[in-house]
Formats: C-alpha cells, sequence, structure tokens
C-alpha cells in the first residue's frame, strides 16, 4: 500500500538548486555509480588482468626472455612491463568507457542524464575520470604483479605517472566517444579489437622498433602507439625508439583532437538527443 | 500568478521528416493536476521528453518556473521530476543506490532522511537493500517514481505511470499523485486510462497527430461534450414509434426493442409525463437506465472527428 506521500515536506515556490556553476553532486554521483559497478565486478576488473600479465611474463619472459639478450642494455622481462601495462591501459579505458556510456543507452537510463542538470563537460568528467581512475589502478596493479617477477627501477618516476594518468585520460576519452557512436555491441568491440590491440601489438608492445628492417622501422613510425609506449618506456629506462619530446607531443595532441571531436558531439547531440 | 510551464509556439520536426509537433501554446498552472491524453504516436512523449531536456526542439520555446528549459538549463531540469514510460533501471543496483544516485545527479546533496521517508511513502522500505533485478514490475514502477521525486521536484512528469500495473497499485498510485499535490507538486500525466484521467486531472488535454487540438477543464469538458442520455427497454417490440409520442424526440432501436432519449435539462425534468404518456398508450416498461457520456467517449468522439 503506497502512503499518499504527506511524510514528505511541502515544495518551495520555484526556487532553483542549482545556481552553481559546477554540479558536484551530480559528478559525483556518475563517478561513484561507474566505480560501483567496477566494485560488483573485482574479479573481472582486477584478478583477470593480473592473471593474464602473469601468463605473459611466463609465456615472454621466462619461456622466450630467457633465450633472448637484453633490450637497448635492459633484461627482456624488464623491457616488457612498460608494453604490458600500455596494452592493458589502451583496452581498459576504451573498454571501461565506451561501457560506461554505451550501456545506459542501450538499457534506456540515459534517459535519466540527459534529463538532469548537469552539463556536458560534467557528464565528460565523470564518465572519462571514473573510467580512467579504473584503468590507472589496473595499470598500478600489473606494475606490482611485474615486480614480483622482474626487478624493475623506474628512472623518471614522475614523468611515469603524468605518461600514465594522460594516457589513460585520453584513451577514456576515446572509449567515451566510441561508446556514444556504437549502436550495438558488434560496433563497441570493433575498434578495440580490430585497430587498438592490432596496433598495440605492433607498435613495440614485446620489442623495440629498432630491431626490425629499416622499411618496418619507418612504417611503423605510422604507428601512434609507438610513441604512446616508447614514451612510457622512456619514463622506466631512460631510452626510447622515438624522441620523448615527439611522444609528448602526440599524446597532448591525441587529447586535444578528441576534446574537439567530444564538443562537436555534444553541439550537434549527435547519436544522444533526437 | 505565473505558469510553472509555458509552452509557446513549440515544434519538433525529425531528420527522418516526420512533424512530431505541430505550433502548441500551453500554460499549466502551479499545483494542478494536468492529463495529456492522445493516440498513441500523438506526440505525447515527445512533447514531454522536450520539456525534460532528452529531445531537441525544433522551434518555440518552453518555459519552467520562469526559467528556459535551453538556456538556463541547470535552474529549469532541477525543478522537473521525470517517471518515464518504460522502466528502465540497472537491474544490479539496489534501491536504495539508484535512488541516493538520481537525486545526486541532480544537483542535491545527500539526505539519507528524505531518501528514507521516500521508500517508507512508497512502500520499498523493507527493499532498500535489493537489488533491482528482483523486484515486481509494480515496485519497479515505484522505484522509478522514488527516483524522480529523490531531488524533490517542484514539477513531475509522469509517462503513462499505471501502464501494466495492476489495479490495486493504480488506486494506490492516484493516492500517491493526490498527495503529491497536496505538497504543492504540479503534476502532469500522459496516460491511455481515461479513467484515470476522470479520476484525477484537473484539466486535460488532447493531443492528435502533434496537434494540441483541446485543453478545457475537466468538469468544463464533461459539460460541454458530455451526453445524458434514457434508455426504455420495452417488454413488446414497436413497429414504428406511435405518432403521439413524435414530440419526443425519441429514436427506436434494437429492433423495437429499445427506446433512447437524450436527456437536456427540459427533457429530464419531464420524464415521469413520458412515462406517463407511455403507459397510457399501453407500452410496458421492462427497464430502464440512464448514460452519462465518459471522457472516454468524449476522447474518442474528440479523435474521431478530427482523423
Amino acid at each position: 500500500m503506497l502512503r499518499s506521500a504527506t511524510g514528505l515536506p511541502s515544495v518551495g515556490r520555484s526556487t532553483p538548486r542549482l545556481h552553481l556553476a559546477f554540479n558536484r553532486h551530480g559528478v559525483w554521483a556518475i563517478y561513484k555509480h561507474e566505480i560501483a559497478r567496477a566494485m560488483r565486478t573485482l574479479v573481472q576488473t582486477l584478478v583477470t588482468p593480473v592473471i593474464t600479465t602473469s601468463l605473459y611474463f611466463v609465456v615472454f619472459g621466462s619461456a622466450i626472455g630467457a633465450r633472448m639478450s637484453s633490450v637497448d642494455g635492459v633484461a627482456y622481462g624488464a623491457f616488457i612491463v612498460p608494453g604490458l601495462i600500455m596494452l592493458a591501459l589502451f583496452t581498459e579505458s576504451l573498454s571501461n568507457a565506451s561501457f560506461g556510456i554505451f550501456f545506459p543507452k542501450f538499457i534506456g537510463t540515459i534517459y535519466e542524464i540527459l534529463s538532469a542538470p548537469i552539463s556536458y563537460l560534467e557528464i565528460v568528467i565523470a564518465y572519462v575520470g571514473a573510467a580512467a581512475t579504473k584503468s590507472i589502478v589496473l595499470g598500478l596493479v600489473i606494475l606490482a604483479t611485474a615486480s614480483l617477477f622482474v626487478p624493475l627501477h623506474i628512472v623518471h618516476p614522475l614523468w611515469m605517472i603524468l605518461f600514465l594518468l594522460m594516457t589513460a585520460i585520453t584513451f577514456s576519452l576515446f572509449g567515451f566517444i566510441l561508446g556514444l557512436w556504437a549502436q550495438g555491441w558488434e560496433q563497441l568491440q570493433l575498434i578495440p579489437m580490430l585497430v587498438v590491440t592490432p596496433l598495440t601489438f605492433l607498435g613495440g608492445a614485446f620489442y623495440s622498433i629498432s630491431m626490425l628492417p629499416p622499411a618496418w622501422r619507418t612504417f611503423s613510425l605510422f604507428n601512434p602507439m609507438v610513441y604512446l609506449i616508447s614514451g612510457f618506456r622512456w619514463c622506466f629506462f631512460g631510452k626510447s625508439d622515438v624522441r620523448i619530446v615527439l611522444s609528448v607531443a602526440l599524446l597532448l595532441g591525441v587529447l586535444g583532437a578528441l576534446l574537439l571531436l567530444i564538443g562537436w558531439i555534444f553541439r550537434t547531440g549527435y547519436r544522444l538527443k533526437n | 500568478m505565473p505558469p510553472v510551464i509555458a509552452i509557446e509556439q513549440l515544434t519538433k520536426s525529425y531528420a527522418s521528416g516526420v512533424a512530431a509537433l505541430q505550433p502548441i501554446d500551453l500554460t499549466i498552472e502551479r499545483g494542478e493536476i494536468f492529463a495529456l491524453l492522445g493516440p498513441n504516436g500523438a506526440g505525447k512523449t515527445t512533447l514531454i521528453n522536450i520539456i525534460c531536456g532528452i529531445v531537441t526542439p525544433s522551434s518555440g520555446r518552453v518555459l519552467a518556473a520562469g526559467h528556459d528549459i535551453l538556456r538556463d538549463y541547470r535552474a529549469a531540469r532541477s525543478l522537473i521530476g521525470l517517471v518515464p514510460q518504460e522502466l528502465t533501471t540497472e537491474a544490479y543496483e539496489t534501491v536504495w543506490a539508484t535512488v541516493a544516485f538520481s537525486r545526486g545527479l541532480f544537483g542535491r546533496a545527500p539526505n539519507p532522511e528524505y531518501v528514507e521517508r521516500l521508500l517508507h511513502d512508497l512502500s520499498l522500505t523493507d527493499k532498500r537493500n535489493s537489488r533491482i533485478m528482483t523486484l515486481s514490475g509494480g515496485m519497479k514502477r515505484r522505484v522509478m517514481i522514488a527516483k524522480a521525486l529523490s531531488h524533490e521536484p517542484e514539477i513531475l512528469f509522469l509517462d503513462e505511470p499505471t501502464a501494466g500495473v495492476d489495479v490495486e497499485l493504480r488506486r494506490d498510485m492516484w493516492n500517491l499523485v493526490r498527495g503529491l499535490r497536496e505538497r504543492g507538486v504540479t503534476i502532469i500525466l500522459t496516460t491511455h486510462y481515461i479513467e484515470e484521467a476522470e479520476e484525477m486531472a484537473d484539466r486535460v488535454g488532447v493531443i492528435h497527430k502533434g496537434n494540441l487540438i483541446l485543453v478545457e477543464e475537466k468538469s468544463a469538458l464533461m459539460r460541454k461534450f458530455g451526453q445524458k442520455e434514457l434508455m426504455l427497454h420495452l417488454e413488446k417490440p414497436l413497429e414504428r414509434l406511435p405518432p403521439e409520442l413524435a414530440a419526443w424526440r425519441l429514436e427506436l432501436r434494437s429492433k423495437g426493442y429499445e427506446l433512447g432519449l437524450a436527456l437536456d435539462t427540459a427533457s429530464g425534468l419531464r420524464i415521469p409525463a413520458l412515462l406517463k404518456q407511455l403507459s397510457e398508450l399501453s407500452i410496458e416498461i421492462k427497464d430502464l437506465q440512464t448514460h452519462q457520456s465518459s471522457l472516454e467517449d468524449i476522447f474518442v468522439q474528440l479523435v474521431r472527428e478530427r482523423a
């Protein structure tokens, strides 16, 4: 039996509750909601990547690495750590952010986001912030796991944190755009599976592009993942395939382009509003 | 006092070329229950979705408590709550989490006491930690209402609030809506159940093919378009009306077994005279009944006229 809502207070007379320029409660609500979803699937979110990373170390680090000399003066087991973290960061940022916004679209709860007094920028901050948080935590867990297998010394720890942060934000933003664009589960998986993962494997996650024949080396320089993995590896070992300035410039360039794209999507309501 | 919702020359055309709303002008007064009626695809949900910010209008202006829904969207939306037609919630969330989420989303600071009271008033207290997937359809509908009320809105849109709800819960919902109105909440509802509008609404709007074809006080509408009729069921059929009854404007139906008389104030007062005359003509009456047009009759008549 429903009560006749008499226990609730009377409403005021048109006193808008939101004069603030920033809806912090709204941003926090979405952020918390997204983190809570990850906590509900903790095994899938954290344990699976840890097991996968451990397997990479067994296969690449121990089995293959034992037969390989060092790369650029770095033991092969340690050499693949930045690549492994980047691989996880790319895929997890993409999948977390794309799923985060695609799922409400898919089940229809997006109506609540669209009807709330929350700006597009705040929506992006909340979803991208949550996705980036999850992938950064995962990256750190993988780093901790890796340190159990190989001795690690990080030459530029602050740069490493900054790179981790920027990469997570950039790919989460990319994922968010994918989630807005996707109209079905297949489309949602298309870019991560067919573009990002192959490019990451070909981007020097498990090798230095200096090991490639000259033609392939030049060809690899058209792969943006090379710059990101190389930049992240520089943070660890102070050595890279391409200059760190180029890596940072590419990261900032991609981030800027994605911000422009998201601005256009929200201005036009593309695949969000009719 | 200015209207709580003011709609001026609002139109919506989709990219496909479908004109969902023709220019619409409508004002809704503070504290009233306004029922928006219309057949499927008439434009009811489009209109609600524009006001709530889910659909972008093609032209026109909407003010919610004086705030433009596009330019001053934060102020406007913070005053509005929406219960959508579909039961769309995240299955794995708990009732408490989803209601608290909605409150935060609408910019309100956490208030466990308020949420607790809200759940109590919606008979959801014992379900507060249940996952939504475990709830019945009726319970889910209550959760949707709790979410819409979580930020203490002044204007509440109910899009088909009792679709798929059993009779008892429907009556309970009506009581809840009346209770909300007593608190000063303005309620705009769309419904397929004309009985619902008849039961609750102060004013009724009829929308058809994107046009608002009528807005009227419910009681005035019933007076204006409503008809009352007296039906007399005869013991033996009549082949034709006796000439003595010509002055009564009676209608012979059901193969002569039924006499119908449209009642107005004058004819209503003369019913005893008619019965006396029928008796004098040895026309025996088996049964008699009166029929008052319902809002549904009026709605069907209006829509048919515009078809």
